[in-house]
């Protein structure tokens, strides 16, 4: 069963990304859990996201385009990227969540994905 | 047999169906669709007819050509109807061998107080599943509209199969606290009949039994965990005293001064078999500390005293496991009698006022205590703020004369 883990960071994680004292430690602790999911043959696709000041939010109404620089919501954490991974539970799922990185410092949602 | 027995049989037979066909399709609603009917008919035949020899037997070939009609009128049948199908085969074949029909409940339990579960939908799950009691039934005890509990039921059992929640029993190194879920739905399900006293609201009336029912099950499924029977003893211990909660003329009366002749001793002296046997695992825990301090209580009915230095020093360990604002609140009553209202008091003012600023006990301890120290206008303000605080008008009542 395939789930989406959604990873959301806070800003001090979004600028550990760019340099800093954390810089080394974030990048290695993601490389060491996507390889750690490789590893294990569940990843089934993912990618890190440009922070949330990069996101432009598009809506259509009344047939008329409205652009809105930002995000589609202003939380304290933020989406910064996403891994699917195909495991047999939600005990599983929730195992591997608890292991991303983001989990110890801003949050991580488990969802299922919708079987198309 | 009585009707009640064979009510219960019924519920049994029907929970032990509802997780072996529920742990192999994941599928709640699909299982209450395929036994419901078969559920009711048992309901009315049993207690008539007696209880059938092959219980779960029956119930299946009740279900069973439920499920042939509803295919015959679908016409077209999906797949999930379709792989129900084969598992209630499957059941039929296990039900009418010799063996026992094998029981899955304790893994559904798992499942109802799982993590990913909204926890008030918990202990409703639980009795919905595993007893059979309908949403209705469930939605008053709760004091929730039945159609919002309905809608809260039918959400929770969506989660369960399109999330993907296992029915397993968890890994030795996630029972305790898993089982620590189970048992705190349990619980809840106890409290909410507990707080009808002597079964006066008809819309709660036997939820106490069946949370009790429903902690001889947990225990005897995992006979291994001592937990479960801390949470046994602490129930029975509550129950024992059920009758000496309010007097003739309905009139709330505290623990302290209840009559001990109104006490149940044979639900005492199984409580106590039930802890001793749960203290011989050495592994002392929330509940198992809890039925303890109810077992101090119950030793008045012997020594006609209360020992509040051994009350006071259970709730010291129980604060270490479990530092709720009850056991705060219950070791500064305890405080207060073993060393004085002032060591009360200031057990009392070291909880976080943020953290009392609803909780009745706290305050009618409080009221209790300032009243005791002489200061009236202190006292006053915490027996407003407790009356207004209790659901009970009894309490209400009792908190009004103490003043």
């Amino acid at each position: 069963m395939k789930y989406t883990i959604l990873i959301y960071e806070s800003e001090s994680d979004f600028s550990a990304r760019t340099g800093g004292p954390r810089k080394e430690a974030y990048w290695g602790s993601y490389r060491a859990y996507t390889q750690a999911l490789t590893e294990a043959g569940i990843l089934a696709g993912g990618a890190p996201l440009q922070p949330a000041p990069l996101a432009t939010t598009v809506r259509q109404r009344d047939g008329k385009r409205q652009i809105q620089d930002g995000p589609y919501a202003e939380t304290k954490e933020q989406l910064g990227g996403y891994y699917v991974i195909d495991v047999p539970d939600l005990d599983k799922a929730l195992d591997w969540a608890a292991r991303c990185p983001a989990a110890a410092t801003g949050a991580v949602e488990v969802r299922p994905n919708l079987p198309m | 047999m009585s009707h009640a027995a064979a009510e219960l049989a019924a519920r049994v037979s029907y929970g032990r169906l509802l997780a072996y066909l529920a742990a192999r399709s994941r599928d709640v609603t699909a299982a209450e669709d395929a036994l419901g009917e078969a559920f009711v008919a048992a309901l009315e035949t049993w207690p008539r007819a007696g209880v059938p020899d092959k219980a779960e037997a029956w119930l299946l070939a009740v279900a069973r050509r439920r499920l042939i009609d509803g295919a015959r009128h679908a016409k077209v049948e999906d797949v999930a109807a379709a792989a129900l199908h084969i598992v209630v085969d499957r059941a039929e074949q296990e039900a009418s061998s010799k063996a026992l029909f094998p029981d899955e409940r304790l893994k559904l339990l798992f499942v109802c107080a799982h993590p990913a579960i909204d926890e008030a939908a918990r202990t409703p799950l639980m009795l919905q599943t595993v007893l059979g009691l309908d949403a209705a039934r469930i939605a008053s005890a709760f004091l929730v509209a039945p159609a919002a509990m309905g809608q809260r039921l039918v959400r929770v059992k969506a989660k369960i199969r399109d999330a993907g929640i296992r029915f397993e029993i968890p890994e030795p190194r996630e029972l305790p606290s898993r089982l620590e879920a189970v048992l705190q739905a349990i619980y809840a399900a106890y409290d909410s009949g507990w707080e009808d006293v002597a079964g006066a609201d008809p819309r709660r009336q036997g939820l106490a039994e069946e949370a009790i029912w429903l902690g001889r099950l947990v225990t005897r499924l995992l006979p291994d965990e001592p937990e479960g029977r801390g949470l046994l003893a602490l129930m029975l211990h509550c129950e024992a005293r059920r009758w000496a909660r309010r007097d003739a003329e309905g009139r709330y009366v505290p623990l302290t001064r209840q009559d001990v002749a109104l006490w149940s001793q044979p639900l005492i002296e199984e409580a106590e078999e039930i802890l001793a046997a749960a203290s011989k695992a050495m592994k002392p825990s929330r509940f198992q500390l809890e039925a303890a301090i109810q077992s101090v209580h119950a030793q008045r009915a012997v020594t006609g005293h209360t020992d509040w230095e051994a009350i006071a020093l259970l709730y010291e360990g129980l604060i270490r496991l479990a530092p709720t604002i009850g056991a705060q609140v219950g070791s500064a009553a305890a405080l207060a009698e073993a060393k004085g209202d002032d060591a009360g008091l200031s057990a009392l003012e070291a909880i976080p006022p943020e953290a009392v600023a609803g909780y009745q006990p706290y305050w009618a301890l409080s009221a209790h205590l300032l009243k005791r120290l002489g200061r009236a206008a202190e006292a006053r303000e915490a027996y407003a703020r407790a009356v207004g605080l209790s659901e009970d008008p009894a309490v209400r009542d009792f908190l009004r004369d103490s003043f």
